[in-house]
């Protein structure tokens, strides 16, 4: 994985010198809190209901053992022994105190992470897939050019004040498993007849209250073209997108509004103006990058493990484990293991240090020393052994954290909520908590499949439930919370928003509703047919009957 | 209201003119873009230095047939929150390659002044409130940049880290703007 340089260092440590002269500032009084909100924004601070929040950028989700350690030593010294990993890819921290966030960011800084642009009307921090690098069928590894585009938009000068924040999601694999429809810039890897890479541009996704799917603005660019491309769409979005309305602000509404074509129009016409003048400096870096993502060393191994398969013939949790949590690795004789965050009953991201501290010697154990942080709040070990993958179970099941519920119904994403958040209208934990405590029974999630499901405590919609097979949207109606619930969002390659079925559910009817879905869905399928193709086949009619007759 | 540049404090001694308003001779005037536009004729004829002040809703294309007049270029800031002039400023001296002065006006905080300079403003309208020093290590706190920038009477220079990587370290950003802001 990528390795910071002296320059990578001297920028983030002088980041971290300039921000703790902000804070004393504020401390001081001589910033207003004000003045002082976008600044402390831009590193990562909020102001939450009960205490400061800190989210610390994971860039593409990757993380060394080291880097994982540094997190949870962090949660045992500055938060109450546990970290939040968001739908973004970050961690975040509910309890640390303002004055002691420029240590704190100091301590990130050692082991090369920092909180640069994880808030505020910015480019926030790239997203990728999960698997970059390992998945079985990837173009290329996409995180060299996620790498790039951290670096670009540090600090930015054109583009740190935006109408809106910016959010942008890189793959380098067909499969899309990083939402890239639904994000306000999303990039997908393509090779061109003459095997030369470029970059599909898709612009104005977004989930929020006004959910929309990408449009493409460029079907090919060639990728030494991508950073000045990338500047002209900023461009005409930081001069023209709105700043009237900040619910009118983000860049799908300007896309929306203007029109795809007239947006396409103007952001060829800025990029023509352009000029590229720093093309060679951008691809010697992209080639120093690049080297830091060549693949590991990997033994060369068959591609079935006999004792593995004897494993799982013995032992039907481990199975089942293998089953929902494994996924197949590009080279012969490896896996890519998932790790749940969604134990029943649990908070869904939530992880402690203790279990941080298993994850991290794991990896160094077992997986190249590389952790991921996925979109949907898990973590993986990208390259395991097959012939490792039970002692490795064994392992994560007496830290808590062999869960074999990864794409199935108990594996929730959820926000944090009215429990932690500001802006929430209703709780979004507890509803998660109740379902997966619905569905606890194990045979029974593998047996439904392949269904995700999104919980949001308000429409600015962090729990992404537009994209959810079922999405559940937390609401206040006159001081009381209600559900909403929609059915058939997806994010990956076919994405499509979530259509809502009817009037919501009190906090405790929501999973009784779910479950009547899920019956449906199971009276209705043909064979394995997973949730999501039923639903598209027979639209939300009988899902709407089941639910409103008997209600 | 007094401006900034090159590390010291100035008197501004220009003269905003409301679009009604008569043209005082041998006085270095700042208009609107509209009134240039419907001006110039005469404008141009002027004996003192003419500026312009472009709001920041308005395509800085507009005065792109006037700025080989312009001394001086105005852009505003509302409110700091508010960056479409940073884009404007980069449009300015990029694409329409203006080597004038470009002043930032309004919302204009030393927490933002970096990224000011970066996209090409050098000069800026402040208030008392902070002390030369504050402003000085606003300039001084970050000594790298991933991205390109404008130096003033050069034009773009590439982005500090990268050259810096490829060998060119002399020939980066931050060392210009260090002796401009320094000298
Ligand atoms: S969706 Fe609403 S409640 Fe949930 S984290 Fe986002 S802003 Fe907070």
């Amino acid at each position: 994985m990528y390795r910071y340089d002296e320059f990578d260092h001297r920028f983030v440590r002088e980041r971290v010198g300039q921000f703790r002269d902000q804070v004393e500032r504020r401390l001081g009084g001589e910033l207003s809190e004000a003045e002082f909100k976008p600044l402390r924004l831009m590193n990562g601070v909020y102001l939450q209901l009960h205490a400061y929040m800190l989210r610390v950028a994971i860039p593409y989700g990757t993380l060394s053992s080291a880097q994982m350690r540094r997190l949870a030593e962090i949660a045992d010294t500055y938060d109450k022994g546990y970290a939040h990993f968001t739908t973004r890819q970050n961690v975040q921290y509910n309890w640390p105190k303002l004055k002691d966030m420029p240590d704190l960011l100091d301590d990130l800084a050692d082991v090369e992470m920092h909180a640069i642009q994880t808030s505020g009307n910015c480019i926030r921090n790239v997203t990728t897939d999960q698997w970059a690098g390992v998945a079985a069928d990837e173009v290329a590894d996409p995180r060299p050019v996620c790498e790039l585009l951290r670096q670009w938009s540090s600090l930015h000068p054109e583009f740190s004040f935006l109408p809106r924040k910016f959010k942008i999601a890189v793959t380098g694999a067909p499969r899309d498993r990083a939402a890239v429809a639904v994000h306000d810039i999303g990039l997908r890897m393509h090779v061109n007849a003459d095997g030369a890479r470029g970059w599909e541009v898709l612009a104005g996704g977004g989930q929020g209250r006004t959910p929309m799917i990408a449009i493409t603005v460029r079907e090919f660019l060639p990728e030494a073209e991508l950073l000045g491309y990338l500047e002209a769409v900023m461009r005409v979005y930081n001069l023209h997108g709105r700043r009237d309305n900040k619910y009118k602000a983000r860049i799908k509404i300007l896309v929306h509004e203007l029109g795809a074509d007239a947006f396409r129009a103007q952001v060829e016409a800025e990029y023509a103006k352009l000029g590229s003048p720093t093309v060679d400096v951008e691809q010697r870096e992209l080639e120093r990058i690049s080297a830091y993502f060549a693949p590991p060393v990997y033994d060369e191994l068959d591609e079935t493990c006999v004792p593995f398969e004897l494993a799982k013939n013995e032992n039907r949790e481990f199975a089942w484990w293998v089953k929902s949590n494994v996924s197949a690795h590009k080279v012969s004789g490896y896996a890519i293991v998932n790790i749940s965050l969604k134990p029943t009953g649990g908070i869904p991201g939530d992880a402690t240090s203790q279990q941080m501290f298993v994850v991290a010697d794991l990896a160094e154990q077992y997986s190249h020393a590389e952790i991921r942080v996925t979109h949907r709040q898990n973590l993986v070990l990208p390259d395991v052994r097959l012939s490792d993958l039970y002692t490795l179970w064994i392992e994560l099941n007496s830290a808590e954290l062999a869960t074999a519920n990864v794409g199935l119904i108990g594996d929730i994403v959820a926000c944090p909520g009215l429990d932690y958040c500001a802006l929430a209208t209703a709780r979004s934990i507890p509803i998660a908590q109740d379902v997966s405590e619905r569905f606890e029974d194990l045979k029974r999630q593998h047996d439904i499949g392949s269904l995700t499901i999104n919980i949001s405590g308000c429409i600015n919609a962090c729990g992404h439930h537009h994209v959810g097979h079922i999405g559940i949207l937390g609401l206040d109606k006159k001081g009381e919370e209600f559900y909403q619930i929609t059915l058939g969002g997806s994010s990956d390659e076919n994405a499509s928003i979530g259509t809502i079925l009817g009037p919501g559910f009190a906090g405790d009817q929501v999973a009784d509703a779910i479950e009547t879905i899920v019956e449906t869905y199971l009276g209705l399928r043909a064979d394995d047919e997973p949730f999501i193709e039923t639903y598209r086949r027979v639209g939300a009619k009988p899902f709407k009957e089941a639910l409103y007759e008997t209600a | 209201m007094r401006l900034l540049k090159n590390g010291e404090f100035f008197e501004d001694t220009w003269l905003t003119l409301d679009n009604e308003e008569a043209v005082p001779q041998g006085a270095d005037i700042l208009v609107s873009a509209e009134r240039l536009q419907a001006e110039f004729g005469t404008l141009m004829l002027h004996n003192g230095r003419l500026g312009v002040v472009v709001a920041n809703d308005r395509a800085v294309d507009d005065i792109a047939d006037y700025l080989e007049v312009i001394d001086t270029v105005v852009l505003e800031f509302p409110s700091f929150t508010d960056g479409r002039a940073y884009s404007q400023a980069r449009k300015l001296r990029g694409s329409l390659k203006f080597r004038g002065g470009l002043r930032a006006t309004g919302n204009v905080l030393p927490d933002q002044l970096a990224f000011m300079r970066q996209c090409g403003f050098d000069t800026f309208e402040v208030n008392g409130r902070f002390g030369l020093d504050v402003w000085q290590r606003a300039v001084t706190a970050m000594t790298l940049t991933y991205q390109g920038g404008y130096v003033p009477d050069r034009g773009f220079a590439p982005a500090d880290v990268w050259s810096a990587r490829a060998g060119n370290a002399d020939d980066t950003l931050r060392s210009d703007f260090e002796e401009i802001w320094t000298a």
